[in-house]
């Protein structure tokens, strides 16, 4: 019984991670990533969201008539993310401001809806919170990631520990650019591992 | 004066794909066609600019007064998703070919966040309705723009000879990263 409990925070993870395999939620991916703690922080945000949108919508999802059930996910969504807004501006308000416009918009993360849609609006609570629990993992490790690749590359920083002088950087690993191209390559590496392992 | 400055800025400077990275999702999936590229394009600059002026609308007449700031995401996105719903069946009837044209790009928009994010940016850039208009409809033809261009390159890249690892979305981002690159030579024309 604990396996299968396991093997749906592990699915989040690792088969289907939302960056790497399924490939939703791009923009928050690109946009926040300048550093590892940005990365981090939204990663974060984004798992409180999914845990409880998947939480409620599973509790609800008898109540809920099949027609209108998105703009019900929608706003249970939106609730959760405006709660978590209020609490990031009282007590990080440096990483709100920092984040700016991508906190509000987690609402149209793809990914949140997706899983209310194909996991929470079918399976039990109990579950339902696991699985947003491991797609807001897989989520954060992903963007983790991609923020120390960029903060690595371009200011010689990591987590803002000084790795290498910063005149050595490449500043464009930090732009707009460097976004792209990252994560392009990094995806490209994650298939040829997969490929190798097949 | 100032309207020309606002759209320079969302067009090229500040384009709202390959440097505010709002809207990715459309501008990864539906830009394999240059045809399909100017649909959407027309669908988005349509939607935006409406949804724009209505969610401003709504900020200042109704919640600022009331001081329920807080509710505005809520607020906006569930204006958008109606906006969107009503725009379809409006356009069944209205305009039929319109429609057609648009159609299937229609329901894909309430999730495009370029949309919502579009509607918050004019309310934090404290712009008026006027300005706020012509900010969205700029950012709309900013958007088209790079979702074209990218769609004509895509058409070429298909005919390419890419590494089996690199195929598909990769690429994709590749690519956008150097038209990032490109668009960043404006930077600096309006401030």
């Amino acid at each position: 019984m604990k396996n299968t409990k396991f093997s749906v925070v592990l699915n989040g993870l690792v088969t289907e991670n939302p960056t790497f395999v399924l490939m939703l939620g791009m923009c928050p991916t690109l946009g926040t990533t300048s550093s590892a703690l940005n990365g981090l922080g939204m990663g974060v945000a984004t798992t409180f969201v999914l845990i409880g949108s998947n939480t409620v919508v599973s509790m609800a999802k008898n109540i809920i008539p099949d027609k209108v059930r998105i703009p019900c996910f929608i706003v249970i969504i939106a609730t959760f993310v405006t709660l978590f807004e209020m609490l990031m501006k009282a007590y990080v308000p440096a990483l709100y401001a920092s984040l700016g416009l991508f906190i509000p918009l987690i609402v149209v993360n793809c990914i949140v809806l997706a899983r209310a849609e194909s996991f929470a609006s079918k399976h039990p609570v109990f579950d339902s919170a696991l699985d947003g629990l491991g797609i807001g993992l897989g989520f954060t490790m992903a963007l983790t990631l991609l923020g120390c690749v960029r903060e690595l590359l371009g200011t010689g920083k990591l987590f803002g520990q000084i790795i290498y002088p910063e005149q050595y950087g490449t500043l464009v690993f930090v732009l707009a650019p460097g976004a792209f191209i990252t994560l392009g390559y990094l995806i490209a590496a994650i298939n040829r591992l997969k490929r190798k392992q097949a | 004066m100032i309207y020309f400055t606002i759209f320079i800025a969302a067009v090229f400077v500040n384009n709202i794909v390959l440097s505010q990275f709002l809207g990715i999702c459309p501008f990864l999936g539906v830009s394999k066609k240059i045809e399909t590229a100017v649909g959407m394009g027309g669908a988005v600059a349509f939607v935006l600019t409406l949804s724009t002026i209505i969610t401003w609308l709504i900020q200042t007449y109704v919640l600022v007064p009331l001081n329920l700031e807080f509710l505005q995401t809520i607020m906006f996105i569930l204006l958008i998703a109606g906006l969107v719903q009503l725009v379809e069946i409006v356009l069944k009837k209205i305009s039929p070919g319109l429609y057609q044209a648009l159609g299937v790009y229609l329901p894909l928009i309430s999730t495009n966040c370029c949309i919502l994010g579009v509607a918050i940016l004019v309310i934090q850039k404290q712009f008026n309705l006027m300005e706020s208009t012509v900010f969205a409809f700029s950012t709309a033809i900013g958007f088209s723009f790079a979702l074209i261009l990218f769609a004509g390159i895509r058409e070429q890249l298909s005919h390419m000879n890419i590494p089996k690892a690199m195929q598909g979305t990769p690429v994709a981002l590749v690519v956008a990263g150097l038209l990032s690159l490109a668009f960043m030579g404006f930077s600096g024309i309006v401030k």
